[in-house]
């Protein structure tokens, strides 16, 4: 085979209505923006799954390292004060 | 399945720092949770992940042969837009799994080369021919028949990305099976020359079919890792009955035999039991030699081909893009 560069990848998100945020679905092969789009769209937008498209170069993502999941995600599992339900109120007072 | 020449296998020992991370692993695959991309894995899960995985995908890209061959012939224009659609979900299955394996560190460009070169392997079931539209029927209803019924459990497996693309296709996928169902049912319904076609294509059609499960639990190599792993969670002889069970009660309700004296319901068992598999058939056309593995194999070369000058006119607009837009914000600066 003769390709000459590797074709850069591209994130794909998609909003399934308006209304809701745009989701992340997958990712395509594309030279460029325009045509990562038009690929986005026939691979992932067959059945009106999508009403807009969002392309990402993959390389522009910084993402959390794996490693670091406990430091960084961990400590909000003991803050229970951050939920609703962590307060007693009376039962007379109604719902809040 | 699409993966049926996992049938080899490579054992490396391992070290002792190795032993820990492995516990680990295995932890979170027993708990039924995903392991994702970034994760440490054992070398040999990404190994047979990124070979089965790519399998399948090849096996999505060629099965488009078989079936494109009946789109300028299709009997009417309902039944020619439902085989367009299907091709295309084909070609999209492939590329979500291509997507999936290259997460596992092989690129795309790498795993084209595995597939042209003849190195990698895909699904047996592709190199048999499609010489009557019964032909696209009997493909919907049992080649897309037995992937789903191998694709449900793999909706999942332990690694997230080829689980998420499985949950996908599967959705996808059972539109494949109701089209090719009612082709057969059409024709059966038919005249007497249609439904003899009918019958002609699951005559020839059933036993590779069978064969697509892969070799039998007692000859196949990489199961025991596989389960382990919670790749794979069906034995391939459970997976094809779980499909003659299935299947054998369709078939009958068009009013079609199948090509096997032994198949028989057994009452006490609850299950039809079916006759000894040619696996000489299975070795031959897995390795190369099936009617139709050069045709398919030449059509997907030149394919690569000819669409060359068209990656190569993309790559070359997006850099003299790219540069005329660096120009454009230097003269702004």
């Amino acid at each position: 085979m003769t390709t000459t560069t590797t074709t850069p990848l591209w994130e794909v998100f998609i909003r399934p209505r308006s209304g809701l945020p745009h989701k992340h679905c997958g990712s395509v092969h594309a030279a460029d923006a325009e045509l990562a789009v038009q690929a986005a769209r026939d691979v992932y937008t067959r059945r009106g799954e999508s009403v807009s498209i969002w392309v990402v170069p993959s390389a522009a993502i910084v993402a959390s390292d794996p490693n670091d999941k406990d430091q960084l995600f961990e400590p909000t599992a003991s803050k229970i004060y951050r939920h609703p339900t962590f307060y007693d109120i009376p039962d007379e007072v109604g719902h809040m | 399945m699409y993966t049926q020449g996992l049938n080899s296998k490579d054992d490396k020992p391992a070290g002792p720092e190795d032993t820990a991370r492995l516990g680990r692993f295995q932890a979170i695959v027993d708990a039924e949770d995903k392991i994702e991309p970034n994760d440490w894995m054992p070398e040999s899960y990404r190994k047979t992940l990124v070979r089965q995985i790519s399998q399948h995908a090849h096996s999505e890209i060629i099965g488009m042969q078989p079936e494109g061959n009946w789109i300028t012939r299709a009997p009417s224009l309902r039944r020619k837009a439902a085989l367009l659609a299907k091709i295309q979900d084909e070609a999209g299955h492939g590329l979500y799994l291509y997507a999936a394996a290259e997460t596992l560190g092989i690129s795309r460009e790498e795993l084209y080369e595995q597939l042209l070169s003849g190195r990698a392997k895909y699904s047996s079931i592709f190199n048999y021919p499609t010489p009557t539209w019964a032909d696209i029927g009997a493909i919907g209803w049992l080649v897309d028949g037995a992937a789903i019924m191998n694709q449900i459990p793999l909706c999942r497996c332990s690694f997230g990305p080829y689980a998420r693309a499985m949950i996908r296709i599967c959705k996808e996928e059972s539109f494949h099976q109701r089209q090719g169902y009612e082709i057969m049912l059409t024709l059966c319904r038919g005249t007497p020359e249609q439904k003899a076609m009918a019958q002609d294509a699951l005559n020839r059609w059933w036993w590779p079919v069978l064969m697509m499960f892969g070799p039998s639990d007692k000859e196949s190599l990489h199961s025991a890792d596989s389960s382990k792993w919670k790749i794979k969670r069906f034995s391939n002889d459970d997976l094809r009955q779980k499909f003659v069970d299935a299947t054998v009660p369709q078939g009958h309700f068009l009013g079609l035999t199948f090509p096997d004296p032994a198949l028989a319901y057994n009452e006490a068992t609850q299950h039809w039991e079916y006759g000894e598999i040619d696996w000489s058939e299975f070795k031959r056309v897995i390795t190369g030699d099936g009617p139709m593995n050069k045709e398919r194999m030449a059509r997907r070369r030149a394919t690569e081909a000819d669409g060359e000058w068209v990656r190569e006119a993309a790559a070359v607009y997006a850099a003299k893009r790219k540069a005329r837009q660096a120009a454009a914000k230097v003269a702004a600066e």
